[in-house]
């Protein structure tokens, strides 16, 4: 392969990898956005955390842990190749990747998937989980967990070779290894932390929250739309001009297909215009496009979108009915979506078939069960042990003043509940 | 000397600070508070509806002489009305001293 193209092909990457990047402001933003003023610190404080942290844990083991190189017969589940991030011989030159990437931009890239998984996470625990256990969860989380599954798929595990060398699970940017692994997580989370206070009432009814940032909330939306063009444009792993912009394509396309699925749907239910259900149609579009986005025609990419879209609106009722506390929408965004999109590759565009259908059962169950086991064991033993909620009292104070003595907005009164 | 305190619509301010200075009250305090009262305000989030009769409102306090409380609080009660529940409320009470701080007179001479 010629330089040109090769610094071409690495130059996308690496832009790509600074709007994966950037992703981290989207949730921070539409995090705080969604939640009450005096726990805005403590939510900026945990996505920081992640950004930081997580980036560590990646580059101490997590990228050798998910891309460990299986050996020939191996049963590709668990491998190691050592700690640190060490180049190999060729990780400059075009033989590295097919002249995609340099190893450098391989590490970077891959190590901002990581952090997004565990943020996911920290949207739904909002509000009344202790900032320890929060923070012990994100380094076994992201060190371990996220690089494990990861390593199933992307490093050449188990799932993709289900159906012989050339056949098997198929998740082109992360439906499952990336969100639904962050929804499991969040799911694990809410279910052991309980409700916030005042969010459900004696009799079980349902009452709102409402967030005190909304136009936060929408620009940390828009954010994380800007992101997926790298999320997913840079999931191609080269620049090769068609699959890149086909792959913007039916990212935006579906996006824009989700906000206005929910907007149709909860229109029609609860007879408002609610922005904040069209915001989270627009990213149940992106997180069910991601798994398909290089298979789609622009068509497909609609109507997945558009059955994100409706999905978000009934997700969204059934985790309140179910008495569990989702502030941000997490599980509804990342982890029912992240199946409709993963399942959906069996089902629309160039893999559609039966067998295809099944792998992505198979990747769907394998995330569902490792995730969900490994989520429980940890937030079960720190409740157990040091317990994950805040008390009551802190937690009706505010969390900023509690776990951090700081004021988020210190000379700017808002009306606080 | 009289205070007159109305809590009015936030809405309706420009309306009552117009009529005031038509009728030589130049001087007040106002602040927004947050009231509970028979209005209620539909609000929806996310599918859940609920209603809220905790609802901003505007807080002012005029100090004036005595022969001036008639035609303040008939003022007020003109501007600020519009008819429906949430209008809000007039209280009057007695002040016992006021200072102009710049001149140190008081009483009459202190608000006028």
């Amino acid at each position: 392969m010629e330089a040109g193209l090769f610094t071409a092909n690495n130059i996308w990457m690496m832009v790509c990898t600074a709007l994966v990047f950037f992703m981290h402001s989207g949730f921070a933003f539409l995090e705080i956005g969604l939640t009450r003023q005096k726990n805005t610190i403590n939510i900026l404080f945990k996505n920081i955390f992640i950004i930081t942290v997580g980036l560590l844990m990646y580059y101490i083991g997590g990228f050798n842990l998910m891309y460990p190189g299986f050996a020939d017969g191996s049963a590709g589940i668990l491998d190691f190749a050592g700690f640190g991030i060490a180049a190999p011989e060729n990780g400059m030159t075009p033989e590295y990747a097919d002249g995609g990437y340099t190893w450098w931009t391989d590490f970077l890239f891959q190590g901002m998937f990581a952090a997004t998984a565990a943020t996911i996470v920290s949207g739904a625990v909002a509000e009344r989980i202790k900032i320890g256990p929060f923070m012990i969860f994100t380094i076994i989380y992201v060190g371990l967990v996220y690089p494990i599954v990861g390593s199933w798929q992307w490093g050449g595990g188990f799932l993709s070779t289900l159906g012989g060398d050339d056949a098997g699970f198929y998740d082109f940017a992360g439906s499952t290894l990336v969100h639904s692994v962050g929804g499991w997580g969040a799911l694990i989370g809410i279910y052991l932390l309980g409700a916030r206070i005042g969010k459900f009432g004696d009799k079980g009814e349902i009452k709102a929250i409402p967030g005190h940032n909304i136009p936060m909330a929408t620009a940390g939306v828009l954010i994380l739309w800007l992101g997926w063009f790298g999320f997913n444009g840079g999931s191609v792993l080269s620049g090769d001009p068609e699959l890149t912009s086909l792959v913007l394509v039916t990212t935006s396309l579906a996006a824009a297909a989700g906000g206005v699925g929910s907007l149709i749907l909860s229109t029609i239910l609860y007879k408002n215009l609610d922005l904040t259900m069209f915001l989270n149609g627009i990213l149940g579009g992106l997180v069910g496009i991601t798994a398909g986005a290089d298979l789609m025609s622009p068509n497909e990419a609609v109507v997945i979108g558009l059955i994100a879209g409706f999905i978000i609106v009934l997700g969204v009722a059934l985790i309140d009915r179910l008495r569990l506390d989702d502030p941000v929408g997490a599980v509804t965004v990342h982890l029912i979506c992240g199946i409709w999109g993963t399942l959906a590759v069996g089902i629309f565009g160039a893999k559609a078939g039966g067998d295809q259908f099944l792998y992505q059962l198979a990747g769907v169950g394998a995330a569902a069960t490792f995730c969900s086991l490994t989520a429980f064991i940890i937030f079960y033993s720190l409740k157990k042990t040091i317990g994950i909620r805040v008390s009551k009292d802190e937690e009706i104070e505010g969390l900023d003043l509690h776990e951090h003595g700081m004021d988020s907005y210190a000379d700017f009164r808002m009306n606080q509940h | 000397m009289k205070k007159v305190e109305a809590i009015i619509r936030k809405s309706k301010f420009d309306d009552v600070k117009k009529a005031l200075h038509e009728i030589e009250v130049n001087f007040f305090s106002y602040w927004d508070v947050t009231g509970v009262g028979n209005e209620k305000q539909g609000h929806v989030y996310r599918g859940i509806s609920y209603s809220t009769s905790d609802i901003q409102r505007r807080y002012l306090e005029i100090v004036i002489s005595d022969d001036f409380l008639e035609r303040t609080v008939n003022t007020v009660l003109e501007a600020a009305y519009t008819g429906n529940v949430g209008d809000g409320k007039i209280f009057v009470s007695d002040v016992l001293e006021a200072y102009r701080i710049r001149t140190r007179e008081n009483g009459h001479d202190g608000i006028n």
